[in-house]
């Protein structure tokens, strides 16, 4: 295998810097492809990458869940004055894993007269759907598990999946604050899911395609959010409001509010099965956030400046995957902030602020952003 | 058309409310000055409880281990729990006379609930709050505390 790396080292042409093309995680897995080609018939070498790329992706899943769990306390904490998780290692840092271990050795409790197929049915369906979702999330050029040709589409499909195990798991539970937590949680999605999908065709009319590795080379020149104007970051906010509220996070946590349901649609559940509604509404934190990175924030593009030769050339030497990771991780710190600052809303406030507000606000939006893109106003 | 502009006005002054209040959360993030936690077991030695702080009751003595207290009862009296008795004794002064004297000030740590009545109610201002609040200890007995220090005598010139 080792002639193929050289002749991927020397086979650029030498306007092409260097780091463009080491950056560029396509010739990796190309040569990946190429190798397992060698060995296997086309059926088995199919197999082999798809498994690859689900310990990857579960790795990579496992990793953020922890991370994000650690990074919500913490957050969380400084902005009440507290220091949050400290004890468990430096900062605190390990402290998620020692969760996850308490978690992992907790029992199981059987509920009576629960229905056992669907009780137990519910938190993989929650899981599955977040974790089909991060399969078409673009992390860098090349890092692309699969790239459909509607992955916009697709991401939303798959993510909005998820409210099907929340009412499972709220129904079968034979719990009435069950039952209400994932009523509202329906009621909530359902409105919320026009507003998250009409802010994305606010930007997919100016980028003209749904392929999310399209969106984000549309975005060399400049990011959407600047690209669009003011209709742009209208959607941004927008798409901000109705993500958090589909995750079923603060303030829209009607789902679980502590305070009035316990804990909503999962009160019934203990040990991993908990851990898994847990996980699973961090990592839809994560995919919303990386969403609306990619989108709006331009996902891995470096930041451009239109004819700012100089100027993108440095910031292309930052790695396309830093720029992902930094930028997805500055939507989630505005969604954490949000959280920690507003207070619950009740069920009326909360079809009211999307029935009235944001729907209305988006309609107008959209034929802003179509009459600017008609007339050619954007950059 | 009024009700288009007030519309309008609604979401901007409800935006604008809403940013003001993420300027507060957003100010104590990136300062962490502003954190009150302590880390306590670990800052043990050089932590400093405020002034008013109820820790537990005690007698303070002066030097020449001498105290406040005239037995006079009060504090008994005014205890909601019977957390304190008090046992005296009579003494003959220098001049002759007969007196009575503190013999032993008894409080029960286990039953007080920190109200602070005998404290503020003492005409000699001879109890007082100390600082003190790891009260734990493996025996009951422990908690039974005797106020005045042996050998202790009351401060000249209280009566």
């Amino acid at each position: 295998m080792l002639p193929d790396i050289v002749a991927l080292n020397t086979s650029p042409s030498l306007s092409v810097p260097w780091w463009k093309v080491v950056y560029d995680f396509s010739s990796l897995t190309e040569w990946i492809d190429a190798s397992l080609h060698n060995y296997m018939s086309p059926f088995w070498t199919s197999i082999t990458e798809m498994l690859i790329i689900g310990v990857l992706i579960l790795l990579f899943y496992a990793v953020i869940g922890l991370f994000l769990v650690y990074a919500e306390r913490k957050v969380c904490a400084f902005m009440q004055n507290r220091l949050g998780p400290n004890r468990v290692g430096p900062f605190g840092i390990f402290q998620t894993i020692a969760d996850l271990f308490k978690l992992l050795f907790k029992e199981l409790i059987p509920i009576k007269n629960a229905d056992g197929f669907l009780f137990n049915l519910a938190p993989f369906i929650v899981i599955i759907a977040s974790f089909m979702a991060i399969a078409a999330i673009p992390f860098a050029k090349g890092l692309h598990a699969i790239d459909l040709n509607i992955g916009v589409l697709y991401v939303m499909a798959v993510s909005a999946m998820g409210v099907i195990g929340v009412l499972l798991a709220g129904w079968s539970s034979n719990n009435k604050y069950s039952l209400i937590g994932a009523m509202r949680s329906g009621a909530q999605i359902v409105s919320y899911e026009l507003s998250v999908g009409l802010s994305i065709i606010t930007i997919i009319i100016l980028a003209g395609s749904m392929q999310l590795s399209v969106i984000v080379e549309a975005q060399r020149d400049g990011w959407f959010i600047f690209k669009g104007h003011i209709p742009a970051f209208i959607a941004f906010i927008v798409f901000l409001i109705s993500s958090t509220a589909e995750t079923n996070r603060g303030p829209f946590d009607l789902a679980e509010a502590e305070s009035e349901l316990t804990a909503g649609y999962h009160t019934e559940y203990s040990g991993i099965k908990f851990a898994f509604f847990f996980l699973a509404e961090y990592i839809n934190m994560f995919i919303v956030a990386s969403i609306a990175a990619t989108v709006f924030l331009g996902g891995w593009m470096p930041f451009h400046v239109g004819h700012w030769e100089g100027f993108n050339y440095i910031m292309d030497f930052i790695p396309p995957f830093i720029w992902y990771i930094g930028k997805t991780f500055f939507v989630i710190f505005l969604m954490m902030w949000f959280k920690w600052t507003f207070p619950r809303l009740r069920i009326d406030q909360l079809l009211t602020l999307e029935w009235k507000y944001l729907l209305p606000i988006n309609l107008v939006n959209v034929l802003i952003m179509a009459f600017i893109v008609l007339m050619g106003w954007h950059f | 058309m009024r009700s288009i502009i007030n519309y309008l006005k609604e979401i901007i002054f409800g935006v604008w409310s809403l940013l003001k209040g993420m300027k507060v959360t957003g100010s104590y993030f990136f300062r962490p000055s502003t954190i009150v936690t302590q880390k306590y077991p670990g800052n043990r030695k050089d932590l400093v409880m405020f002034d008013r702080f109820k820790g537990e009751v005690v007698m303070p003595h002066n030097e020449k281990n001498e105290h406040k207290c005239t037995g006079c009862g009060i504090c008994e009296i005014n205890c909601p729990n019977g957390t304190i008795e008090i046992i005296t004794k009579s003494i003959i002064t220098e001049d002759g006379k007969k007196k009575r004297a503190i013999d032993k000030h008894i409080y029960r740590l286990g039953m007080c609930t920190f109200c602070a009545l005998c404290v503020k109610t003492c005409p000699s201002n001879a109890l007082a709050f100390s600082q003190k609040f790891e009260h734990a200890v493996f025996n009951r007995a422990l908690l039974i505390k005797t106020l005045n220090k042996p050998g202790s005598q009351l401060m000249k010139g209280v009566e």
